[in-house]
């Protein structure tokens, strides 16, 4: 398998620089992993018993902020122990190693970046580390591939997840488990880097199944409940189903291309027949892992309930990082991705629908959580429509604005909770602190986060000059574009034309928009405006969270706010250079966009542009003034006083009833099949019954026909000797 | 004069055959063993005429190690009968599987 780019390795502009010393980016969060780990494990020994069983749910909720978790659940249980615990007794080391190797490694990337930005870049480099699976045909080297795609997602990972590790060291800081956690993330950013630092898809998918196991791990971080090691294994198991799909796609690659490398890939790509039968299995099969890793339609029930985690970890891995892994994974092999137009056609649709129906389910949510997950699945429908349609750098774009502003919105959420559920702890009150119908009126007790979720929410809701309207803006006018003049639109889905497709597409993009504008909004109402009903006796102890936790929401408003800059319109090239991430994009993604819309360059008039561009706005508008005009913040009552839910409301805020369905449809025939026909068919009857006792039988079938010519009379054993001396006289005679 | 010694000596082996096939009783058995003993000697003889006298150096062996069998073989059927009180061979059949 010769790598196309090798060859180019020694003379790499790259080379002299900085950049090689990439390597060094994802060992240094898995350094920080090494010493939290050991940290935790000696820890462990001393600090609360290693049974979770016994002792240690009670600290970790009664620990007051730490253990800011399990809502539902918190009545369940008795607070015996309403102590302040003394922090880990390795809280100092760990809050210097845990964000500081995530310190290290932006500060690496970002030299990397400049490095970068100061050389001619004609091929990507790619540094290859060691050889690492030499088999037959199969020739795979560890490989580093530095690129500007991988760049731009290793500074959204590496930056972010700077700020929420920062973050987290005021949101965890007296958890017991403090050094777990931090081992967890760290080990969480050291796949994820090998995810987007990948050279071949089988190192990508290391680093896919790795963040994998961390979002399994941090979902279930609080495992000593049971409904939060049930959403760990929930994430895990709908998350292998994606990945049987990454397997067969890479099984198809090697068979059909001859090569796993990403370069390679995208090589032979370019040879394959236009729309052919490869492409198009290899793209569907790699959406199908995307859909599990990112939480598209059919798989993203897990999402929601991977709320049950910490909320850091919610706003890095089930917001800014490894739920786009599928978006970054769609971008990379956007050369088999460009020649499948029906896949891209799947893709585009799935995404629409997705943003659209988590959309809805997100308007009746009360869980402050659970609307910012459903928004996530939603936002993420919004990527795989920008990618889907080709539009890789909107795609992309969209991730990073995403990245700022979904896990300001998170975080800011987690700063909330935290008040919430220090007040309820001062009070030993234990009702629901992230149920927003508790909250209300906050804005006069946490006015710093107030205004920064406020920057968020007009963000994601694409009000002008906001990151998230430049970003959603791109990605409508993208699909609008290709409605005409494109492979895209030449090709048909399930025998709808391409154009009518994206059409659709296009139209449930706009009334998502309009969803997302009003739950967000709702979010803001009742959470931050409006009377507190978080009750008279907690309300004195709600405060704003330390600036440990307040500072990563600042920088990240900032981003939120300006991000937008990053690639800006030239429709609004007034306000700054046009197109920065398009630009830096251009050698990874740029053939192959051109190659969806058919070598041209995807343009629209001016006026059709500003009429695009004017119903975003309008629509971003309306959805916030219709949530003013019909939300009524004060005649929302206590959670505890709620009445329950009726007609379309009651689906809405049972999400549709999909995981009963799911359930129903699903697991219970599962259940039913392992039980009765493998469980007590199959490996009671056949592998117990027939091998198991079978082959007893048979032995002691043949012992006793053994033994039936052992009678014992002298007889017997004088005639067998007699016929036995003649066959040998005859056999030696006649022979 | 060969051929009739050898055939004797058929005769008598097989009628020593037949008796430890036939019989039961442990003292016949012993018989016909010896009988088939004596066959053997009979043409060790006989043959002695063409191939020397090793043939008769065999028999006296053969009757020495008879003698030897004949007292362990008794004694072993005298032990047999104080234990079981009989020496039909088939009511003893501890060897059975």
């Amino acid at each position: 398998m010769m790598n196309p780019a090798m060859t180019f390795e020694g003379a790499h502009p790259l080379a002299a620089t900085i950049a090689r010393l990439v390597w060094l980016l994802p060992l240094l969060p898995l350094l920080g992993f090494l010493i939290n780990g050991a940290l935790a494990m000696l820890g462990a020994a001393k600090i609360g018993p290693a049974d979770p069983s016994e002792g240690h749910h009670s600290e970790g909720h009664g620990n007051g902020h730490g253990g800011v978790h399990g809502h539902e659940h918190d009545d369940a249980h008795d607070h015996a122990d309403h102590g302040h615990p003394p922090r880990h007794k390795f809280a100092g080391i760990v809050s210097l190693v845990g964000p500081g190797v995530l310190v290290a490694a932006f500060l690496l990337a970002s030299a990397i970046f400049f490095a970068m930005r100061g050389v001619e870049m004609e091929h990507p480099y790619v540094l290859t580390l060691f050889s690492w699976m030499p088999v037959g045909d199969l020739n795979l080297n560890a490989t580093i591939l530095l690129d500007p795609l991988s760049m731009t997602m290793v500074m959204v990972v590496t930056g972010v997840g700077m700020l929420i590790h920062i973050f987290s060291v005021g949101y965890m800081q007296d958890d017991p488990g403090y050094p777990r956690y931090f081992a967890y993330l760290n080990l969480f950013v050291f796949f994820m880097l090998i995810l987007v630092l990948g050279g071949s898809y089988p190192l990508l998918f290391v680093g896919w199944e790795g963040v994998g196991l961390c979002s399994y791990l941090l979902i279930g971080f609080w495992f000593s409940e049971k409904a939060n090691a049930d959403a760990g294994k929930k994430a895990f198991i709908v998350n292998r189903i994606g990945d049987f799909g990454f397997l067969v796609a890479m099984f198809l690659m090697f068979a059909n291309l001859g090569t796993l490398d990403i370069l390679g890939v995208a090589d032979k790509a370019k040879d394959l027949p236009m729309g052919g039968a490869v492409a198009t299995a290899i793209a569907l099969f790699l959406f199908l892992g995307c859909t599990g890793k990112s939480a598209q339609i059919p798989l993203y029930t897990w999402l929601p309930d991977a709320m049950a985690g910490p909320t850091p970890v919610s706003a890095l891995i089930h917001a800014a990082t490894m739920v786009t892994a599928g978006v970054y994974l769609v971008a990379r092999a956007s050369g088999v991705f460009s020649m499948a137009p029906v896949a891209q056609l799947t893709v585009a649709a799935v995404g629409a629908l997705t943003a659209f129906f988590a959309a809805t389910i997100g308007l009746k949510q009360w869980d402050i959580k659970k609307v910012l997950a459903y928004s996530t699945v939603s936002q993420l429908g919004y990527m795989f429509v920008g990618v889907g349609v080709g539009a890789y750098v909107a795609g992309i774009f969209h991730l990073a604005t995403h990245a700022f502003f979904k896990a300001l919105l998170f975080l800011g959420s987690g700063s909330v909770i935290y008040a919430m559920h220090k007040a309820y702890h001062a009070t030993h009150n234990h009702d629901d602190a992230q149920d927003m119908r508790n909250m209300g009126g906050l804005r006069h007790h946490m006015p710093i986060t107030f205004c920064l979720m406020w920057i968020a929410t007009l963000a994601i809701a694409g009000i002008p000059l906001f990151s998230g309207f430049f970003s959603k803006d791109e990605i409508l006018a993208a699909v609008f574009a290709r409605t005409h003049g494109s492979t895209l639109a030449e090709a048909s889905l399930l025998g709808i034309p391409g154009s009518t497709v994206l059409f659709i597409v296009y139209g449930l993009g706009l009334v998502s928009a309009l969803m997302t504008a009003i739950y967000m909004t709702r979010m803001m109402l009742y959470t931050f405006h409006g009377p507190n009903r978080t009750g008279e006796a907690e309300r004195p102890h709600l405060a704003e969270a330390p600036w440990v936790m307040t500072g990563p929401l600042v920088v990240l408003g900032i981003l939120a706010a300006f991000g937008g800059w990053l690639n800006v319109p030239a429709l609004l090239g007034a306000i700054g250079p046009v197109g920065g991430l398009e630009h830096w994009l251009e050698p990874v993604v740029g053939e192959n966009a051109l190659r969806t819309t058919l070598g041209e360059a995807a343009h629209l008039s001016h006026s059709t542009e500003l009429v695009l561009v004017g119903t975003a706005i309008a629509i971003a508008v309306a959805g916030i003034a219709f949530a003013v005009w019909r939300l009524k913040p004060a005649a929302l009552v206590a959670k505890k006083d709620a009445p329950a839910a009726e007609g379309i409301a009651r689906v809405l805020e049972n999400k549709y009833f999909v995981d009963e369905g799911y359930d129903a449809a699903i697991v219970q025939p599962t259940v039913a099949v392992s039980r009765n026909v493998l469980w007590k068919g199959f490996d009671a009857g056949v592998i117990d019954g027939l091998f198991v006792n079978g082959s007893a039988l048979l032995a002691r079938a043949f012992g006793w026909m053994g033994s039936q010519l052992q009678t014992g009379h002298l007889g017997t054993y004088a005639w067998v000797l007699l016929i036995g001396v003649l066959t040998i006289l005859g056999a030696f005679t006649y022979r | 004069m060969l051929a009739e010694a050898l055939a004797l000596s058929a005769v008598l082996f097989a009628i020593g055959v037949i008796g430890v096939l036939t019989r039961r009783n442990a003292i016949i058995i012993f018989m016909c063993v010896e009988l088939m003993l004596n066959a053997v000697n009979l043409s060790f003889v006989a043959l002695s005429t063409l191939y020397g006298a090793s043939g008769q150096v065999f028999v006296v062996f053969t009757m020495t190690v008879a003698a030897a069998e004949a007292a362990v073989g008794l004694a072993i059927i005298i032990a047999i009968f104080r234990h079981v009180k009989t020496v039909n061979l088939q009511n003893i059949n501890l060897l059975k599987g």
